[in-house]
């Protein structure tokens, strides 16, 4: 992969701790334009922590962020979306007592000239993504509670890429699809990544992501474990990674790796 | 383009399968919940009429219960969205109580000082002063609910007690009465409504606002070619709507003067009474013409404005609110100060009515808004609720009590009454939502 110039966005020795416990410790991870980079670990290694600091959910400790080689302040999820950082959460994090197009324009509504919500152009730039994303989607009048597991996710797949985003968090985007629907997000993540788009796939399993990504990243009890380009490394090598925290030699160590034994 | 072609088929195969009722409620758009509601009552209404011999469907019982909704109504409307974010306002009630007192401090002791008596800016400078010192105290609350984190339950519980102490404190517990005469139109009464002529003007005006408000909103829909609800339907939505405005406003003009007050004012402006008297209707009250513009004012704010969308995103997922960048704290003061703005109007009717600020006005009025606002379909677990709703809520609330004082029941089973039906209607609701699910 051809990296030129500065990383798109680039974390440096971020660290949070919650009480007495370390979420986060000196985790770094950088990530190219039209790069896929994988952020793998076990639940609660602190992947989610990492990205939510990045996506201004949470205020890191310690660290610094830099977005296109430039630092950046970002102190809530409004200053993030403001650099073009978009998060697909776990959760989904939809309002379920509105509808689609409310959900897609959530803080950024299309207002008329009276200042007062154009739902009419709302409902209709929804209807053109979801159109894109899901042509079957034709629930727009319902609330999102209303809506299958599939359709909820692709809501809020629709909300990130709404807006123009260079930066594409997606946190687990698979967790609650179909094999059917799995496949139609890893097509969106290629066609994404050709529009020069940058994302972090984050997934504690493996297998969801390998062939999608470019470079994984592990982190294990909030320490990044390593990183490597996914054709220096085998998937069993990643796995020795995320469980023993084993860094293979094809990828260069982080602060996480086990210290092996002086041989 | 033609209105056949722009609903889409799929839809027209679906609605061939419905029966004659739900393909009715699909075109129309109706909210089957609402028609309940309006169902219900009417259901009330009847039963009152046919309990009382008569008493309940005339022109004065229905005018003088919508004057008597009014206070609460204004208040519902800010409650729903207080109840929407899933918090609650215990205050309201005494923020009435203690408004009501400033109000009235403010135009019967301190303005008349430096102002001549009557002088017409004294009723502008009190209300002013009433709604500002509502809206911060809605602030404070709003504060230390958002901001610090304090249940608002609990604020709220302790506003209420507060403010009643503060009531009280104003004048000792003394009653401060009378009130303004310009300030007064504000309570309803034959001054106090706007005749039959401007009632009629009003009435079209509404009738003009909903056919407007019917053709925009299918304008719009055409110009994104979006399915459009059958021609009918708009007719029929427009037409039903324009009926019920013009008969309020028939029933409002139904009601005449009292025969001491005809002849008062005969007096004065030098008519010769005619034989079997004169017949001057009251027309629509003010106070009932506050809570309507109200009423369409927060409705409006609810449904078309940011700030309402992000209300009722908060209510359905606080954490999705202020992950997609909502300020979701300084969201929640506005609403206190919007509800403590309309507590500020809800006491300015209320002194207007009783000419008089007393310590225990609103005493609790709190519970009646909630129950109002409850029946009209707000859910307690947040991110449902409607204002118009709401203010039928209060309609049916003070419908009951009304009913109840025609009937003759005593006090203690009226509570007992109002209580049950309380109860059960969030019940029967309870049953929809699940039904709907």
């Amino acid at each position: 992969m051809e990296r030129k110039g500065p990383p798109l966005v680039e974390l440096k020795n971020i660290s949070i701790a919650f009480g007495g416990i370390r979420a986060v410790d000196d985790a770094s991870v950088d990530l190219y334009p039209g790069e896929v980079v994988a952020l793998l670990g076990h639940n609660g290694a602190g992947k989610s922590t990492l990205i939510k600091i990045l996506s201004g959910a949470y205020k890191r400790d310690a660290g610094e962020i830099r977005v296109n080689g430039e630092e950046a302040t970002i102190a809530n999820p409004r200053d993030a979306k403001a650099y073009g950082i978009e998060t697909i959460y776990q959760t989904l994090a939809l309002a379920d007592n509105v509808d689609a197009a409310a959900n897609l324009f959530l803080g950024r509504e299309l207002v008329t000239a009276w200042g007062t919500l154009d739902d009419v152009a709302m409902e209709d730039q929804a209807r053109k993504v979801m159109g894109r994303l899901n042509p079957r989607f034709v629930r727009f009048k319902e609330p999102v509670v209303k809506l299958s597991g599939g359709q909820r996710q692709s809501v809020a797949i629709a909300r990130a890429i709404l807006f123009n985003a260079r930066i594409l968090i997606m946190d687990e985007p698979t967790a609650a699809l179909g094999p059917q629907e799995t496949a139609q997000v890893g097509e969106l993540v290629k066609q994404l990544k050709a529009d020069g788009i940058g994302i972090f796939l984050i997934s504690h399993d493996i297998h969801d992501v390998f062939d999608l990504a470019d470079r994984v990243c592990v982190m294990k009890n909030g320490q990044v474990v390593g990183t490597a380009r996914t054709e220096d490394v085998t998937k069993d090598e990643v796995l020795g990674m995320i469980i023993l925290g084993k860094c293979p030699p094809g990828a260069t160590p982080g602060p996480g790796a086990m210290v092996v034994a002086a041989a | 383009m033609s209105d056949a072609t722009s609903t889409a088929p799929a839809d027209r195969a679906r609605s061939n399968e419905l029966g004659p009722v739900a393909r009715f409620l699909k075109a129309t758009e109706l909210d089957t919940r609402m028609l309940g509601m309006i169902a219900a009552l009417l259901i009330i209404w009847l039963g009152f009429h046919i309990f009382s011999n008569g008493l309940f469907l005339t022109p004065r019982n229905l005018w003088n219960l919508s004057v008597q909704s009014s206070s609460v109504a204004v208040m519902a409307t800010g409650m729903v969205l207080v109840i929407v974010t899933r918090n609650i306002d215990l205050s309201v009630g005494s923020v009435l109580g203690f408004v009501g007192m400033i109000i009235g401090v403010t135009q019967a002791e301190i303005l008349p000082r430096y102002l001549d008596f009557g002088h017409p800016a004294i009723w502008v400078i009190a209300l002013i002063v009433g709604i500002l010192i509502g809206v911060i105290i809605g602030a404070l609350q709003g504060y230390v609910i958002a901001f610090l984190g304090v249940p608002a339950f609990i604020v709220t519980l302790g506003g209420l007690l507060v403010l009643r102490g503060a009531a009280w404190w104003v004048t000792s517990g003394r009653t401060v009465a009378p009130m303004d005469e310009t300030f007064r139109l504000m309570g309803g009464g034959p001054a106090g409504s706007i005749g039959a002529t401007a009632s009629w003007i009003v009435g079209i005006i509404a009738c003009l606002a909903v056919v407007l408000m019917l053709f925009n909103g299918r304008r719009q829909r055409k110009r994104f070619r979006f399915p459009l609800r059958p021609v009918w339907a708009e007719f029929f939505l427009g037409g039903i709507a324009c009926a019920f405005i013009m008969g309020a406003v028939w029933i409002a003009n139904s009601y005449p003067w009292p025969i001491g007050i005809v002849r008062n004012y005969a007096r004065d402006n030098n008519i010769t009474l005619p034989e079997g008297g004169l017949f001057i209707a009251h027309g629509i009250a003010i106070p009932v013409l506050i809570a309507i513009g109200v009423g369409v004012i927060m409705s409006f704010v609810s449904t078309r404005t940011r700030f309402g969308r992000y209300v009722f995103a908060i209510g359905g997922n606080p954490e999705a609110a202020a992950l997609a960048g909502i300020n979701t704290r300084w969201v929640t003061m506005k609403i206190f100060m919007l509800m403590g703005g309309l507590a500020a109007i809800g006491a300015a009717i209320s002194t207007a009515r009783l000419n008089a600020a007393t310590n225990a006005q609103g005493t609790l009025d709190e519970l009646l808004v909630i129950a109002a606002a409850v029946i009209g379909g707000t859910s307690l677990a947040g991110g449902a609720g409607t204002v118009a709703g709401a203010m039928i809520g209060a309609v049916l609330m003070q419908s009951l009590s009304t009913g109840m004082i025609l009937l003759g029941v005593d006090t203690p089973l009226q509570n007992i009454v109002v209580g049950l039906v309380l109860v059960i209607a969030v019940w029967l609701d309870t049953l929809y939502r699940k039904r709907m699910q």
